[in-house]
C-alpha cells in the first residue's frame, strides 16, 4: 500500500467498515452459540461426545480368551470380517447403562444380528453373573480384564458398541447405551445400508 | 414467608430497574433535570429492593428452610454457617442473585458519588446500568427463580459439593462478581459517551477509578480461584487454562488493556474510539463468560448444571448488551476524533504496544477457548486446547509486553527517546541478567525458569527505579523524601501493581522448578525430597462437621531440626457420597512444603510430596497488583467525588510527568 | 425428559467431575529421568472422561490406564513422538492437548500473528487518522537547531 495521498473517501469507508467489525465479529459468534444451543437441544451438538479415531478404519488386531461357563468362543480381529455387518459391544456387569441398553441388544440378536461382546475390566464370575441373569446376546464373547485392548480400540468408558461392515471395516460407534431411540432411527437403518 | 418476600422483592426490582432505566435515558435525552434527578432514588431503591431479597435467600440458607428448592438442592443443616451463607451463591440461581446485586450495588455508588459527574451522563450511565439490571432481574425470575418451594419438604438438603466447602472459595465467586459487574460501569460510560458521541480527558477520568476497581477485584478474585486449586484440589497445580478460568480472565486481560487506555485518554486524548471499544469489550467477556459458564455450550470441571433454555435467555441478554453496545459503536464513534499526537516511542507508545499485546494475549485465550466449540459446531471435529497450546502461544506475546511494561513508565509523554529510558533502567536490566545467568548456573539449563527469574527481576527493579527515579532518590536524596510526599499515588500504585507483576512472574518461575515424590510409606519411614526429610508417624481418624477423615501426621526435619509437622487429611463426605484430599501446606516463603494423603494400604500409605518453590508468591504478586489498582483508586485526581480534585491535579502532574 | 435422564445416566458411565490422582508409586518409573519424561508427555494427553485434565493428573481409570502404557512405552525407549501417536492414534486428535497443526487448525494456531497484524493494521491506520486530523507534529529539537541555524539566529 502507497503512502502517498490517502483518499479521504475511501480512508472513511474504511474506517467505518472497522468500527462495523467488532458488530459483525460478535453477530457471527452470537449466531454460532445459538446454533449450538439449538444443537444441545436436537443432540447435533454434543460438548461431551467423542468421535471415534477408528471409523473407516479395520479394527485393530487382537486376540481375547473366551468367558468359561458361557460355552462362547473367544474373540479376535479375524473374526470380524464375516462377510456381512455386525455390532461390537464393550461391556461391564459394574456398569449402569450397559444394564439400560441390554434389552436392545437381546432384541437386535434375536433378530439375527450378530453381536460380538467384550467384557470390559469385569471379574469372569461377575460377567457370567450379568449374562446368566440378563440372558447373552453375544455370538463371541472375549475377556479383556486389563483393559488393553479397549485401549486399542480407543475406548473411553462402558458401554460403547462399535458397527463393522461386511468387509470388516469399522462405520459407527456409539459412547453410551443403545437406547431403543438409537436402535430403530441408527442403528437398525445402518445395519441394512452396510448389509 | 421469607422466601416469597424475597421474592416480591425481587419483583419489586425489576419494576424499579425498568422506571430507572426509563427515567434516566429519556430525562437526559430530553434534559429534563427533574427526570434526571429521578434516576438516583430509584438506583438506591434497587439495591435496597435487591439486597433485601439477597438477604431473604441466605435466610433460607441459614435457617436451612427445606421448602425452599434451592436450599434443598444446594445445602444441609449438617454444615457450618459460614459454608451455608456461602451456598446461597454456590449455585446458578444465587449466584445469579449475587451478580445482580453486585450490579445494584454500582449503580448505588454510581448514584452516590456521581454528584459531580454531568447529570446527563450521570443519569445515562444510571439508565443504561438499569438496562442491564432489567435484563438479569427478569431472567432470574423467569428461568431461575432462587425461591421456588417444593411440597412436601423433604427431610434435609442434598449437602453442597465439599470440594465448594471451602473460605477461599466462599469468596471467590463475590469478588470475581464485583470485577466481573464493575466492568458494567464502564460499559455504561462507554455507551452513554457513544450516546453523546463526546469521549474527553474528563470522560477517562470518570472511568478510571470503575475500570481499576474492577480489574483490581477481579484480580483478586482469580487469584483467589488460582489459590483454591492449589490448595485444594491438591496436585500443586495452580492454573489450568480450564475454559471457565479462560472465561475470568479474558475480562481481565480487556480490563487491563482499558485502564491503561483509560490513561492516554485522561492525559492525551488519544485513544478514545480504542477505549471505548475496551470498556464495551471488558463487559462482553464478563458476559460471555456468564454465558458460557451457565449455558451447557461448553464442557468444564466448574460449569455449573447447565440447561439449554437458560442458555438462550442469557445469549438473548448479550445479544442486546454487547451487540447493542456494538452496533451504537459502529454508528456513532465516527464522530469521536482524536487530538493528542504521539510518536511511537513515547508513554503513549509504550501503552499503545501494551494494548497491542495485551488484546493479542486476549484474542488467544478466546480462541483458545472457543475454537474447539466452533470446530465441532463448523467442521464437526473434536480439538482439545489445552495448557501445552496456551503456554506456546503466548509466551512469545508475554515476552514484548514485560519489555513496555518496564520502558513504558519511565517514557515521557508524547515523544521520547528509546535510549535514556533503557538508561534510567540499566541497573534493573544487569540485575534481571544476573538472576538470569544465576539461575542457568544453579539449576542447570532450564530455560524458562531462567527466563522467568530475569523478567521478574527486571521488572520489580524497573519499578523500583521508576519510583526512585521520580523522587530523584539518587540524585537529590534530601529531597526525596518531600518529592516522595507530593507523588501522586496513581504513580505509587502503577509502580506497585508492575512490582507485583514481577512478583508473580518470580512465583511462577520458582514453580517451574517444583518438585514432587510420590510413595508409599509406612508409618516410621521417611522421604528425602530437595533436601528435607518427611516422616510418616501414623495415620488416625479425624472426625469434622459434615464428614469423616483420615488423618496423617507427617514430620519434616531438615537434618536434626524439626521444620514443621503437616497433617493432610482425606475427607469423606457421606452426603454427598465423595471424597477429598486436604493437602498439608507449610510456606517459610521460600517454598511451600506440600503434602497429600492418597490411600492407606499394605500397612503404610501413599503421600505425595511437592517442593513448591516461590510458590506463595504467584498469589502475593497478584495481590500486589490488586493493592496496587486500589492505592491509584485512592488517588484524589482518580477519586472524582474528591472536592480538593482540582489544585493536586495541577502539583500532581508536576511531579508525576517528566515532560 | 428422555434425553435429561439419558445424559444423567451418562453421566453415571466414566467418573465424572475433578477425580484428581493422588496416584500410586507402583505405576511410576524407577527411574527419575524417564519418570520425568513420561510426565512431559502424559500432560499432553488429554483424559478423555474427565474434562480438561491431562492423564497425569487424573485418577480416572481410564487415565492412569495411559499413563502405564505411556511408561511402558518410556521405558522400552520408546521416543517422545512415538508414545504420542500411538496415542493419537488410538483416541484421535480430542486426546492431544497440543491440537496437531493442519488446515482444521490453522487459525487457532494462527491467533497470535493475526491478532498482532492486524493491531498493527489498526495502529498505522490509526496514526495515519491523527497525522491528518492534527497537522504536523511538532518539530524534533534537531530541527528546530537547523531551522534556527537557516534563519541564521543563534541556537536556542
Amino acid at each position: 500500500m502507497s503512502e502517498a495521498v490517502p483518499n479521504p473517501e475511501a480512508a472513511a469507508w474504511r474506517r467505518r467498515a472497522l468500527l462495523l467489525a467488532p458488530l459483525a465479529v460478535a453477530g457471527l459468534g452470537g449466531a454460532g452459540f445459538y446454533a449450538m444451543l439449538r444443537g444441545l437441544g436436537t443432540g447435533d451438538y454434543d460438548p461431551r461426545g467423542v468421535p471415534s479415531a477408528l471409523i473407516g478404519k479395520a479394527p485393530p488386531d487382537f486376540s481375547l480368551p473366551p468367558l468359561e461357563g458361557t460355552g462362547l468362543p473367544g474373540l479376535s480381529a479375524a473374526d470380524l470380517k464375516a462377510g456381512k455387518p455386525m455390532l461390537v459391544n464393550f461391556f461391564a456387569s459394574w456398569c449402569v447403562p450397559c444394564v439400560i441398553e441390554h434389552p436392545q441388544l437381546m432384541r437386535l440378536a434375536r433378530n439375527g444380528v450378530a453381536i460380538m461382546g467384550i467384557a470390559y475390566k469385569d471379574k469372569p464370575a461377575d460377567s457370567l453373573g450379568f449374562l446368566k441373569q440378563r440372558g447373552t446376546p453375544y455370538a463371541r464373547l472375549g475377556v479383556d480384564q486389563p483393559g488393553r485392548v479397549a485401549i486399542d480400540w480407543g475406548l473411553y468408558g462402558v458401554p460403547e458398541t462399535y458397527l463393522i461392515d461386511k468387509s470388516g471395516i469399522v462405520r459407527w460407534r456409539m459412547a453410551g447405551p443403545v437406547t431403543e431411540e438409537i436402535l430403530d432411527q441408527q442403528v437398525i437403518p445402518l445395519l441394512r445400508r452396510h448389509a | 414467608m421469607i422466601p416469597e418476600i424475597g421474592h416480591f422483592a425481587l419483583a419489586l426490582a425489576l419494576a424499579l430497574s425498568l422506571a430507572q432505566a426509563l427515567v434516566g435515558l429519556a430525562g437526559a435525552q430530553r434534559a429534563d433535570a427533574r427526570l434526571m434527578g429521578a434516576a438516583s432514588p430509584l438506583a438506591v431503591g434497587v439495591l435496597v429492593t435487591v439486597a433485601a431479597a439477597f438477604a431473604c435467600l441466605v435466610w433460607a440458607y441459614v435457617a436451612n428452610d427445606t421448602t425452599v428448592l434451592n436450599v434443598v438442592q444446594n445445602s444441609h443443616s449438617l454444615k457450618p454457617t459460614l459454608y451455608k451463607i456461602s451456598g446461597a451463591w454456590g449455585n446458578h440461581e444465587g449466584s445469579m442473585l449475587l451478580w445482580v446485586l453486585i450490579l445494584a450495588l454500582c449503580g448505588g455508588a454510581v448514584a452516590a458519588f456521581g454528584g459531580n459527574l454531568p447529570s446527563a451522563l450521570q443519569a445515562r450511565v444510571l439508565g443504561i446500568l438499569a438496562l442491564v439490571a432489567l435484563g438479569f432481574i427478569g431472567f432470574i425470575l423467569a428461568t431461575s427463580n432462587p425461591f421456588e418451594r417444593i411440597w412436601p419438604p423433604p427431610l434435609d438438603g442434598q449437602g453442597l459439593n465439599p470440594i465448594l466447602q471451602d473460605p477461599g472459595l466462599a469468596f471467590h465467586p463475590p469478588l470475581l462478581y464485583l470485577g466481573y459487574v464493575g466492568f458494567a460501569v464502564t460499559y455504561a460510560f462507554a455507551v452513554a459517551a457513544l450516546i453523546e458521541g463526546r469521549v474527553d480527558a474528563a470522560w477517562g477520568r470518570w472511568v478510571r477509578p470503575w475500570a481499576l476497581a474492577a480489574w483490581s477485584f477481579l484480580t483478586l478474585g482469580i487469584a483467589l480461584g488460582s489459590w483454591w486449586a492449589y490448595y485444594e484440589l491438591g496436585w500443586g497445580g495452580y492454573w489450568f487454562w480450564d475454559p471457565v478460568e479462560n472465561a475470568s480472565l479474558l475480562p481481565w486481560l480487556a480490563g487491563c488493556a482499558l485502564l491503561h487506555s483509560a490513561i492516554v485518554v485522561e492525559k492525551r486524548e488519544a485513544l478514545k474510539t480504542w477505549t471505548v471499544f475496551l470498556a464495551l469489550l471488558a463487559f462482553g467477556m464478563s458476559l460471555l463468560g456468564t454465558f458460557l459458564v451457565r449455558s451447557g455450550v461448553l464442557n468444564s470441571v466448574h460449569a455449573f448444571a447447565n440447561d439449554p433454555a437458560r442458555g438462550t435467555v442469557i445469549l438473548i441478554l448479550l445479544a442486546i448488551y454487547i451487540g447493542g453496545g456494538f452496533l451504537l459503536f459502529a454508528w456513532r464513534a465516527q464522530a469521536m476524533l482524536p487530538t493528542g499526537v504521539f510518536t511511537p516511542v513515547s508513554r503513549e507508545g509504550a501503552l499503545v504496544l501494551n494494548n497491542l499485546l495485551l488484546c493479542s494475549i486476549a484474542a488467544v485465550v478466546l480462541a483458545g477457548t472457543l475454537y474447539p466449540m466452533f470446530a465441532d459446531l463448523v467442521l464437526g471435529e473434536k480439538f482439545s486446547v489445552g495448557p501445552p497450546f496456551f503456554n506456546t502461544a503466548i509466551f512469545p506475546l508475554a515476552v514484548p509486553l514485560i519489555g513496555a511494561m518496564t520502558l513504558g513508565p519511565v517514557m515521557p509523554w508524547k515523544r521520547a527517546r528509546l535510549f535514556p529510558a533503557l538508561q534510567r533502567l540499566w541497573w534493573a536490566a544487569l540485575a534481571g541478567l544476573a538472576a538470569l545467568v544465576l539461575c542457568f548456573a544453579i539449576e542447570g539449563y532450564r530455560v524458562g525458569p531462567a527466563l522467568g527469574f530475569g523478567a521478574a527481576v527486571w521488572v520489580i527493579l524497573a519499578a523500583i527505579a521508576d519510583i526512585a527515579d521520580r523522587i530523584a532518590l539518587f540524585s537529590r536524596p534530601r529531597a526525596a523524601w518531600a518529592r516522595a510526599k507530593g507523588l501522586p499515588r496513581a504513580a505509587w500504585g502503577g509502580a506497585l501493581a508492575h512490582a507485583g507483576m514481577g512478583v508473580m512472574i518470580l512465583g511462577l518461575a520458582g514453580m517451574g522448578l517444583a518438585t514432587d515424590t510420590l510413595r508409599l510409606v509406612k508409618p516410621g519411614e521417611s522421604v528425602a525430597l530437595a533436601g528435607l526429610d518427611y516422616r510418616l508417624v501414623g495415620v488416625a481418624d479425624a472426625p469434622g462437621p459434615n464428614f469423616s477423615a483420615r488423618r496423617a501426621t507427617v514430620e519434616v526435619r531438615d537434618g536434626d531440626r524439626l521444620v514443621t509437622v503437616l497433617a493432610p487429611e482425606r475427607r469423606s463426605f457421606p452426603v454427598a457420597r465423595m471424597t477429598t484430599t486436604e493437602a498439608a501446606i507449610h510456606t517459610n516463603w521460600l517454598a511451600d512444603l506440600y503434602v497429600v494423603l492418597g490411600e492407606e494400604r499394605d500397612g503404610g500409605a501413599v503421600l505425595r510430596i511437592h517442593h513448591n518453590p516461590l510458590a506463595p508468591w504467584i498469589w502475593l504478586g497478584a495481590a500486589l497488583m490488586a493493592l496496587g489498582g486500589g492505592i491509584s483508586l485512592s488517588d484524589r485526581r482518580v477519586r472524582v467525588s474528591a472536592p480538593a480534585a482540582k489544585p493536586v491535579k495541577a502539583k500532581g502532574v508536576k511531579a508525576g510527568a517528566r515532560a | 425428559m428422555i434425553r435429561w435422564l439419558l445424559l444423567l445416566m451418562l453421566a453415571v458411565m466414566p467418573a465424572p467431575g475433578p477425580a484428581l490422582a493422588v496416584g500410586d508409586p507402583a505405576d511410576q518409573l524407577p527411574n527419575p529421568a524417564l519418570e520425568e519424561r513420561a510426565r512431559v508427555i502424559g500432560r499432553e494427553l488429554r483424559c478423555m472422561v474427565c474434562q480438561n485434565q491431562s492423564i497425569e493428573d487424573s485418577d480416572a481409570d481410564l487415565a492412569r490406564d495411559l499413563r502405564r502404557i505411556v511408561r511402558e512405552q518410556v521405558a522400552q525407549g520408546k521416543p517422545d513422538e512415538a508414545v504420542l501417536t500411538f496415542v493419537h492414534e488410538r483416541y484421535g486428535d480430542f486426546v492431544l492437548l497440543r491440537p496437531p497443526f493442519k488446515p482444521e487448525t490453522a487459525l487457532l494456531w494462527a491467533t497470535p500473528a493475526i491478532a498482532l497484524l492486524a493491531g498493527a493494521l489498526l495502529i498505522r491506520g490509526m496514526r495515519r487518522r491523527q497525522a491528518a486530523a492534527a497537522g504536523p507534529p511538532d518539530l524534533t529539537q534537531a530541527e528546530r537547531d537547523r531551522l534556527a541555524q537557516l534563519a541564521g539566529r543563534p541556537r536556542e
